[in-house]
């Protein structure tokens, strides 16, 4: 299926392929756009990424546009691991626990290998059923 | 042309010493970079904290259904006033990083409102600043989010 991407993710420029597993995974060009202190990420930016890379995959876990549950965000916690370089960021995202009401989502950005993140997030979402 | 590594370090020595005021600052950076795409803003700072703000701008739509902003934007407002509050607390240049940063939202913000972020540093150890803050969209007594952080000082106190 096929996700549409809100506008703050086309001004990040991040864009969404899969996987040979099928999962989502996102990048973000480097840009001046996105750069905080000279020659590195913006943690922001990053945060952002991150919210992206949770969003699309459990939107896509909840089915088609117009017939999913609105996901809320209420709780966002962002670790920096490594400072983000003046490349291409990766990011993809884990659905925990995927509830009623609940959903509980852990997203990695890494940029030379998978197994180096740069930062992490794990966002708890309301689902709103309507 | 933006400013490199080097002006970076020396315009944030001379906040720190009080050189430059966090307003100019900010008005020296906002043209460059994702605080410009974002068009973080100066409001007002005292000895510990720092408070900035985001105009409501549709580019940064996080869902489309409602029209409400996207969390990123946030993180980024509350992340550069904890950086600026962290160095006015210790009053000394130190370049920091991040450790982690959670942002509770209690409510959604309004569509169409500014969101202004206000962020102290209550605590600084020889290594780590400890922040808080909040954001708002109009009312303080009625935020949007509960923002904590940690930051991380590179290097030894100059």
């Amino acid at each position: 299926m096929t996700l549409t991407l809100p506008p703050y993710a086309e001004a990040l420029g991040i864009e969404t392929s899969r996987d040979d597993n099928g999962r989502i995974v996102l990048t973000m060009a480097f840009g001046p756009h996105v750069q905080g202190r000279p020659k590195f990420l913006h943690g922001g930016a990053i945060a952002g990424l991150l919210e992206i890379a949770a969003f699309a995959t459990l939107w896509d876990a909840l089915g088609e546009e117009g017939e999913r549950p609105q996901a809320k965000p209420i709780t966002v916690t962002t670790d920096y691991m490594r400072g983000g370089r003046e490349r291409l960021t990766y990011a993809a995202a884990t659905i925990s626990r995927l509830g009623q009401r609940m959903a509980n989502v852990e997203s990695f950005a890494w940029q030379e290998s998978e197994d180096k993140p740069i930062a992490a997030a794990r966002m708890n979402f309301l689902l709103v059923r309507e | 042309m933006p400013p490199d590594q080097n002006d970076i370090i020396e315009i944030r020595k001379k906040v720190t010493s009080g050189e430059i005021d966090p307003r100019a600052f900010f008005e020296m950076l906002n043209q460059h970079s994702h605080n410009g795409l974002i068009g973080v803003q100066y409001i007002a700072n005292a000895d510990n904290w720092v408070e900035l703000a985001i105009d409501y701008d549709e580019k940064l739509i996080g869902d489309p259904r409602t029209g409400i902003l996207a969390s990123g934007p946030i993180i980024s407002l509350c992340d550069m006033a904890s950086g600026m509050c962290v160095m006015l607390t210790t009053g000394k240049f130190m370049q920091t990083v991040t450790i982690d940063l959670r942002v509770d939202y209690l409510r959604p913000a309004k569509v169409g409102h500014r969101v202004t972020g206000r962020m102290e540093c209550y605590k600084h150890t020889r290594s780590v600043a400890f922040v808080r803050g909040y954001a708002h969209d109009g009312d303080a007594d009625s935020p949007i989010a509960n923002v904590t952080g940690t930051f991380m000082f590179l290097g030894a106190p100059q």
